[in-house]
Formats: structure tokens, C-alpha cells, sequence
């Protein structure tokens, strides 16, 4: 297969944008509410979901033609928790202050709709390396999204972007206050509406 | 349609595999995890006893173990605030030994410059972590951390900020007639006309049973330690 070809691009393309996990398919929701208050968890989120949906999607595609039908969402469902798991680890290992703050959010990634539906519904019918495509794709348009929410949150919520102070002090000296609101919940439901909302216009999708 | 033998062939294969896999990347990574976690406990002992991080020297390990290796004594006294010799903390169990108490001395040529204690204790939804740090003169708080900690990111989560640490910084946890008074944290804004101004703390809008919490934990935590206050009041305490 060449991984260049128009279709493999458009594997790999679909999912960012016209098949946005998120933002179409409304999957992922959960992990997208929780750690998008500052940029840098985000980031952490969505390396750490993109490295274990590619991995996942790559093994149970490379395994498909041997997965017996009967077994074969444990067999996923195992395959993707070991992953989760190792990438716990290494966060834990390498990246100990970012791991703190996403605390439960990377072991929750075993019940991110997103993995397992991939797993499902593509790699069981694909060869290794469109899998592999698929679940980079799928990987980036969730963290795109996560970035994106999470830039807004950490901007308006606690005035920094990226860890970087943006609001200069005097604008909080003349009674500017950051938005409690975006660094609670409801704050990234609404962010996460408005994006849907936009890419809808974009792509002139229109629910039935 | 696959044999049930060919199923459990399969599904023990891939068993077998991943364990492997799993195995191999906690014992890989086990050392550096522990040192990770070692090393935030002595980065928040340094940061309540007034050691901050700057742009040269950013909180590595490195830095936190020559800091820490130079500068702190560990000892462990008892509920009189008598030393126990020969121990140190890291020895302490809490089973076998409930009233014995680790204490860290910033010393910095010879000259002491300041305690830190473990706190801990219920805050609104999680047990919250951290070290409480005091002056020589044994009254006055030098440093506040909190390291661990599952409350509300915003809210309860805002007691690992700067600001709300710093208005610990100078308050006094002992009154005129050396009674343990504590720091409270008041909602809202401290009173400063009030006389109870010096013990008390500006709250953290949203954040009222969270703070209820810091406030019965320290006092109980401090409680313990109210020998070892008077003993270092007396110019003791090493």
C-alpha cells in the first residue's frame, strides 16, 4: 500500500476535519471537559491519546486475520488498557508535574469511546498501516480540538497562555477579572459548543 | 466459525504477551518514579522553608538534592518535643510509632534559619498534603505547601497557588500568651483592625468547606507539635 496515495491521505485527513471524533462524532467528550484548563495538560493529553490509539489500531489491525470473532472486544479491550497503562507509566516516569495534574485522565483513556471505536470499527477490517493512519488522524483531531478548548479556558479563565502571563497587570489593577466559569466545566461545554457549531458551518453538515 | 481451543490458545497468547509488556515497563520505570516522587516531597520542604526556583536554576533533580542535601537536617522529636536520637524520618512508621513526629531544619552555615513539618488531613473531597514551615522563633510561619491534593481545579485546587500560600507568610500561630491559636482562614478578606488579625488568612472565593478543612487539620496537625514549638522557643529543639 502506498501511504501517500490520495486514499491513505484521505484516511488520515477525514478525522481532523470532516469526521472530527469530537466534534462530529461526539466521542472523547469526557477527557475534553476535564483537562483542558491550561494548554500544557492538553498538549500532555493528546500525545499520550494519539501515541495509544496509533499503537492500538496498528496491533489489533497487524492482528485481525487471527483475532477469533467470538473474543475479539476483550482482546481490544486488553490490548488498548496495557497501552494506557504504559503510557501512565512513563508519564509518571518522564513527565511527574503534568502527570499530577492529569491525574485519573490517563487511565481513563482505556474508556475513551474513541480507542475502542477505532479499533472496532476500522483496524478489524484494515490493514496495519491505514490503521496506523487512522489512528494518528483520529489522535490529532481529538487533541486539535482539546488545544483548541484549552486555549480559550486557560486565556480567559486564568489569563495566561501556555503557562505565559498574556494579561498585563494593569488591566487587572483597573478591574479586570479572569472568568471563574472557564476554568470550571460548564465553561468548556460552552467553548466545546461553539467550536461544533463553527466546524458545522465549515463543513455544512447538518444533523438529520 | 474458530475452535474454542484455537480461542483459548489465542486469548492465553496474548495474555501472556502483554503481561510481558506490562511487567517490563514497571520494572523499567520503577526507579524513576519513586526518585520522582521522592523528589517533589523534598522540592515542597524547600519551597515552604523559602527556597524558590529561579530562571538558572529551575526545580530539576538535581537542584532539589544538592539543595536539600546542603541545607536540611531531618530529625524526629516525640509529643514533649524531645528529639529522639538516633532515628530519622524517613525510619518513621505510623503504626509503630504514633507519637513520634519528623521535623526539617533549614540550616545554612551553622545558623538555623527555619522548621518545616509534614500537614495533612480532609479537605472538602480529597486528603490534602503538604509541609508547614515556621520561623526560629517558633511562632511565626515561615512557608506553606501543598503537594497532594484532589480538590476542585479553580476552587479547593487554588490552595496550591502562590497567592493563597503567601498570605501565610509572617502570620503568627502562637498569641501573646503562647497558647497554639493556629492560622485560620477567614472568608473573604482578613479584618485588619480585628485582634485576631494576626492568625488569620484571606479565604478563597468558592472554596469555604475546603478551607474549613485546612483549618481543623492544621490546628490538629500543630497540636502535635506544641511541645516542640516551646522547646524551640527556648532556644532548644535540635
Amino acid at each position: 500500500m502506498n501511504l501517500l496515495s490520495k486514499k491513505s491521505q484521505q484516511v488520515f485527513k477525514d478525522p481532523l476535519m470532516n469526521n472530527n471524533p469530537i466534534t462530529l462524532q461526539v466521542l472523547g467528550i469526557c477527557s475534553a471537559l476535564a483537562v483542558t484548563v491550561k494548554m500544557e495538560t492538553a498538549v500532555v493529553m493528546a500525545l499520550a491519546v494519539t501515541a495509544v490509539i496509533s499503537l492500538s489500531n496498528l496491533m489489533i489491525a497487524a492482528l485481525r486475520n487471527f483475532i477469533p470473532g467470538k473474543v475479539r472486544i476483550i482482546i481490544q479491550l486488553s490490548v488498548i488498557a496495557s497501552l494506557v497503562i504504559v503510557a501512565d507509566q512513563i508519564l509518571k516516569a518522564y513527565l511527574y508535574d503534568v502527570s499530577k495534574q492529569l491525574s485519573v485522565f490517563v487511565g481513563l483513556i482505556i474508556t475513551n469511546c474513541i480507542v475502542m471505536g477505532r479499533a472496532e470499527a476500522f483496524a478489524m477490517q484494515n490493514p496495519p498501516g491505514k490503521a496506523l493512519l487512522d489512528g494518528l488522524g483520529n489522535g490529532l483531531g481529538y487533541g486539535m480540538i482539546l488545544i483548541v478548548v484549552a486555549f480559550f479556558r486557560e486565556l480567559l479563565g486564568s489569563g495566561s497562555i501556555a503557562g505565559f502571563k498574556v494579561i498585563p497587570e494593569s488591566f487587572y489593577a483597573s478591574g479586570y477579572e479572569n472568568m471563574g466559569l472557564m476554568v470550571l466545566a460548564p465553561g468548556a461545554f460552552i467553548i466545546l459548543g461553539l467550536i461544533v457549531w463553527i466546524q458545522r458551518i465549515i463543513t455544512g453538515i447538518e444533523e438529520e | 466459525m474458530r475452535s474454542n481451543s484455537y480461542t483459548l490458545i489465542f486469548t492465553a497468547a496474548v495474555t501472556i504477551v502483554l503481561g510481558l509488556l506490562l511487567s517490563l515497563s514497571s520494572t523499567a520505570l520503577k526507579q524513576r518514579q519513586d526518585l520522582n516522587i521522592e523528589n517533589d516531597i523534598k522540592k515542597n520542604i524547600l519551597q515552604s522553608l523559602g527556597f524558590s526556583a529561579s530562571k538558572e536554576k529551575p526545580w530539576n533533580t538535581e537542584t532539589v538534592q544538592t539543595l536539600f542535601a546542603e541545607n536540611i537536617i531531618g530529625i524526629v522529636v516525640d509529643e514533649k518535643g524531645k528529639t529522639v536520637k538516633g532515628k530519622q524520618p524517613q525510619d518513621l512508621n505510623p503504626d509503630t510509632d504514633p507519637n513520634l513526629y519528623p521535623v526539617f531544619i533549614k540550616k545554612i552555615n551553622g545558623q538555623v534559619e527555619g522548621y518545616a513539618i509534614p500537614i495533612s488531613g480532609k479537605g472538602l473531597w480529597s486528603t490534602i498534603y503538604g509541609y508547614f514551615a515556621f520561623e526560629p522563633d517558633g511562632k511565626t510561619v515561615k512557608g506553606l505547601t501543598f503537594y497532594k491534593h484532589g480538590e476542585t481545579p479553580g476552587l479547593g485546587g487554588e490552595l496550591e497557588k502562590q497567592w493563597f500560600r503567601d498570605n501565610f507568610i509572617g502570620k503568627r500561630f502562637i498569641d501573646e500568651k503562647n497558647k497554639l491559636v493556629s492560622i485560620q482562614i477567614v472568608k473573604g478578606k482578613v479584618d485588619n483592625n480585628s485582634e485576631n488579625a494576626f492568625h488569620q488568612v484571606d479565604g478563597i472565593s468558592g472554596a469555604t468547606m475546603t478551607a474549613k478543612g485546612i483549618n481543623i487539620f492544621l490546628l490538629k496537625n500543630l497540636q502535635n507539635y506544641e511541645g516542640y514549638f516551646s522547646e524551640v522557643r527556648a532556644g532548644g529543639g535540635i
